[in-house]
């Protein structure tokens, strides 16, 4: 197994379930479940330990990998600098693994399956990967500045269209130039690569980089920080460079020069990072400053923010597998319980996977009249009309 | 053992128990040396009534009960020796009261230290705890019940000198309070009563499963800073603790001794923190700590080192995540240690029994010791490196520290948390009469037997 070499040097002191200053549990996993086996020095013991025969591959192995959210807290908490970077990939090796056994459980089974043969989670038709886009005023992918690329997310779920939409309009409103894949577009395989379908992984990012090079695309917005994390870090080893961006980072330059107008209706807003922008890119700046651009905002922190932030639990896969499941520690619940906290009215997001967790949380929290989620294009686009 | 597996369904819920083999392997073995032990069920229980079910259901079924919080002892004291059930506390984490006026924190056996110290800083910034130098994550409980001790320690001594007062589900179910708790709202103090907390405290688990404990907070002063005054030869050092405590001004007085980094070797390094509400105060007190060592600076045979701010910042750090890095130190994710209680003037044998059995061994080592009060004794420690992944280094690791803990007690110390082999060499030390007051108590408290045996016996 691939980072086999790193596994046994992992103390288990636990730095890696916490935030910097140890409020509260920060591990997605450990926070939901509680046992020691679903933290990351859980999982690196568990991993050494079936590796060495001690414990045999089951269910229960396959659901504490695949329960790992990949939000990177352990990466960026872990006090061991000489292996703490790898300690991510090691649990992705642990799950190529369980492919490669073909171990995994059967939601990421069914993933992969849906991936493979409709080229998205939701085995929906390729035809409909653009409608998203109907009614609006966005054109195909034909030389324009920029490609929106929207995932499968943003174009197949009905929270993340919604964003989608969104950040479309306010694109074009700013006078962004630029156009869409639509039906042409196909999965960026983020989710993929993390839950260990290398080889799957490395087909869709060739079919896109091949794709985009044929378009002659140069400059990229992804709607989604996961298909930005793909493009920027996984993309180039396979032959696809291009300037990517996630579309907090273009609406902060557009809107450092705005003449914005106060809308005389305040908004009380805190911002949940997106672990695959904030942790992962260390991009955490953008999204603050389109929020702190818009009059009438007061803009409040979460006690977890930035590399401190709780993931909402939709990372790693689990946005489509729910291996995490429910329960009043699932973190995207804790979460919202955590924004409510700061009086806020308003949780901004910049990711369609944590808009869908978050709202999902709120309605089962029952403070749909306390709280709601809004997207950053969401929030512009309601203070600028 | 089907039927018990239903039970604790029924008490805690199917989430929170487990007998599947991923768990059984994870909570059969901590960080350190010891062989692991294999649990039958891994139960997590939410509230005092969860465990005092729990502990019922055990003593009707006979099943022994290992209560656990964050499992880094080290020492193997949460290996079920003889199987059954292991209680991991943490979902008990809740922090319940802190009161200002009387500087005490009422927590849940699972409440983390690093929790309590976010807590303290985010809702009473004018107090503090005495934190360990174990990871945040280790439990405040677990901490307090082994006579840990922490960055408090100087002021303070022990972390079970610091108990207020504790809640306990005895091994035959009852719940108990015991210190003010017992009769007052307040969880002041153990005292005036018979202190029955005590029945708790350093018996490694045998006697029960604390569910709360309130423990003393301290003033979080704004100023903080550490000295560090060197001498090379380990014969003045417990003059330098004694004069360094004798001001009365710290708050915790440490020492290191390390072979490496190699302009470390062959020193002893002790460092003094303390704190101040203004920056006249610290000057106040660095130049009153400066002035109880003055002779040996003035005789040029010791002296504070310079402190980059960087490495003022690692001795400033509570806890110190430095210490846990030592495990890495043979690329091998371990290490344990001796931490042996003794008196002061002990410190110069203490530390040539260290250095001899560590390069004996050929051991990654490095001794220190905290000292406790205002240099009542000390905790001395000899950590030892070891790569998890090759047998022969743990088992040289393993016979290092019995070494170490033979030598300890031969010296006229006493092993801290001793693992179960160390607590037999402890017993067979011991004045027979005071191992069968334990054994009377243990049998009286606890007549199945089923509370973590295999701690604190002979056979």
């Amino acid at each position: 197994m691939k980072y086999e070499e790193i596994l046994h040097r992992c103390f288990r002191c636990g730095y890696c379930k916490l935030p910097s200053d140890y409020l509260d549990i920060n591990c997605p996993s450990y926070l939901r479940f509680r046992f020691e086996t679903y933290s990351p020095g859980g999982r690196m013991w568990l991993l050494r330990a079936w590796l060495d025969g001690e414990i045999k591959t089951s269910p229960r192995l396959a659901e504490i990998l695949y329960s790992c959210a990949t939000c990177a807290n352990c990466v960026e908490h872990c006090v061991f600098p000489k292996f703490k970077d790898d300690l991510l990939n090691a649990f992705i090796a642990g799950r190529e693994e369980l492919v490669n056994e073909g171990a995994v459980p059967p939601q990421v089974r069914d993933y992969f399956k849906a991936i493979n043969i409709q080229g998205n989670p939701y085995k929906l038709p390729q035809d409909e990967r653009g409608k998203w886009a109907e009614g609006l005023d966005v054109e195909p992918y034909a030389g324009q500045e920029y490609l929106f690329y929207v995932g499968c997310v943003g174009s197949y779920d009905e929270r993340g269209k919604k964003m989608a939409q969104s950040v479309a309009l306010l694109l074009g409103n700013l006078g962004v130039t630029f156009g869409i894949l639509g039906s042409r577009e196909f999965c960026d395989g983020n989710e993929v690569r993390s839950m260990g379908e290398r080889g799957l992984f490395e087909h869709i990012a060739k079919q896109n980089i091949e794709q985009f090079k044929d378009l002659g695309v140069k400059k990229m917005i992804t709607l989604s920080p996961h298909a930005y994390n793909a493009i920027r870090n996984d993309y180039p080893e396979l032959g696809g460079d291009f300037d990517v961006y996630h579309y907090s980072q273009i609406l902060k330059q557009m809107l450092k020069n705005a003449e914005l107008k106060a809308s005389g209706r305040p908004l009380r807003v805190t911002f949940h990072d997106p672990c695959y922008l904030g942790r992962h890119n260390k991009e955490f700046n953008s999204p603050r400053k389109v929020l702190l651009s818009l009059p009438d905002v007061e803009f409040i922190e979460m006690d977890r923010s930035r590399d401190n932030a709780l993931c909402c639990g939709g990372g790693g896969g689990n946005f489509f597998t729910d291996i995490l499941g429910p329960g009043s520690d699932s973190p995207a619940r804790a979460r919202v319980r955590e924004a409510l906290d700061t009086g806020a009215e308003v949780i901004a997001v910049a990711c369609p996977n944590c808009a869908k967790m978050l709202e999902d949380a709120i309605k089962t929290e029952d403070i749909e009249d306390s709280i709601r989620v809004m997207d950053l294009a969401e929030i512009v686009l309601t203070r600028c009309d | 053992m089907e039927e018990i597996y239903k039970e604790l369904e029924k008490i805690v819920g199917p989430e929170y128990v487990s007998n599947q083999p991923e768990e059984r392997f994870i909570y059969s073995r901590d960080p350190g040396t010891m062989e692991p032990c294999n649990p039958d069920f891994v139960v997590m229980p939410n509230s005092t009534e969860e465990v005092q079910k729990i502990v019922i259901l055990a003593n009707r079924k006979e099943v022994p009960i290992v209560p656990m919080g964050g499992g880094l002892v080290l020492s193997g004291l949460t290996r079920p020796l003889k199987g059954g059930i292991v209680l991991d506390m943490k979902r008990m984490n809740r922090i319940l009261e802190v009161n200002e006026t009387s500087r005490y924190a009422v927590v849940e056996a699972g409440a983390s230290q690093g929790m309590l110290q976010a807590h303290l800083k985010k809702h009473h910034p004018s107090l503090k705890h005495s934190i360990p130098d174990s990871p945040p994550i280790a439990t405040m409980a677990g901490n307090v019940l082994i006579h840990g001790s922490g960055h408090l320690s100087h002021a303070g001594g022990f972390h079970s000198e610091m108990l207020n007062g504790l809640e306990a589900v005895l091994p035959t179910g009852e719940i108990v309070r015991l210190g003010s708790c017992s009769i007052s709202p307040y969880w002041f103090s153990r005292a005036p009563l018979p202190d029955l907390a005590g029945l708790f405290v350093g018996w490694a688990g045998t006697t029960g499963v604390v569910t709360k404990l309130a423990i003393r907070l301290f003033p979080n002063r704004p100023f903080n800073d550490v000295g560090i005054f060197v001498v090379e030869d380990p014969e003045l050092v417990p003059d330098v603790i004694h004069r360094v405590t004798g001001v009365g001004v710290g708050e915790d007085v440490t020492a290191w001794m390390s072979p490496k980094p190699l302009w470390a070797r062959g020193f002893q390094h002790i460092n003094i923190n303390y704190s101040a509400d203004t920056k006249e105060e610290l000057i106040w007190k660095r130049n009153l700590i400066r002035s109880s060592v003055l002779k040996y600076i003035n005789d040029k045979i010791g002296g504070f080192m310079p402190l980059p701010p960087p490495m003022k910042k690692m001795f400033l750090e509570a806890p110190a995540s430095a210490l846990v890095r030592f495990a890495d130190v043979r690329k091998g994710g371990g290490f344990e240690y001796v931490g042996a209680i003794m008196p002061i003037e002990l410190f110069p044998k203490a530390y040539r029994m260290g250095e001899e059995i560590g390069e004996r061994y050929d051991a990654a080592y490095s001794t220190g010791a905290r000292v406790m009060g205002l240099g009542h004794c000390m905790m001395f420690f000899y950590a030892y490196a070891f790569n998890r992944a090759d047998a022969s280094d743990v088992e040289r690791a393993q016979r290092a520290l019995e070494e170490t803990n033979q030598v300890a007690l031969e010296m006229g110390g006493i092993p801290w948390k001793a693992e179960a082999p160390a607590q037999k060499q402890i017993i067979q030390r011991m004045d027979p009469n005071t191992y069968g007051l334990m054994n009377r108590l243990r049998s009286l408290l606890d007549p199945k037997g089923i509370m973590n045996p295999g701690n604190w016996e002979v056979d």
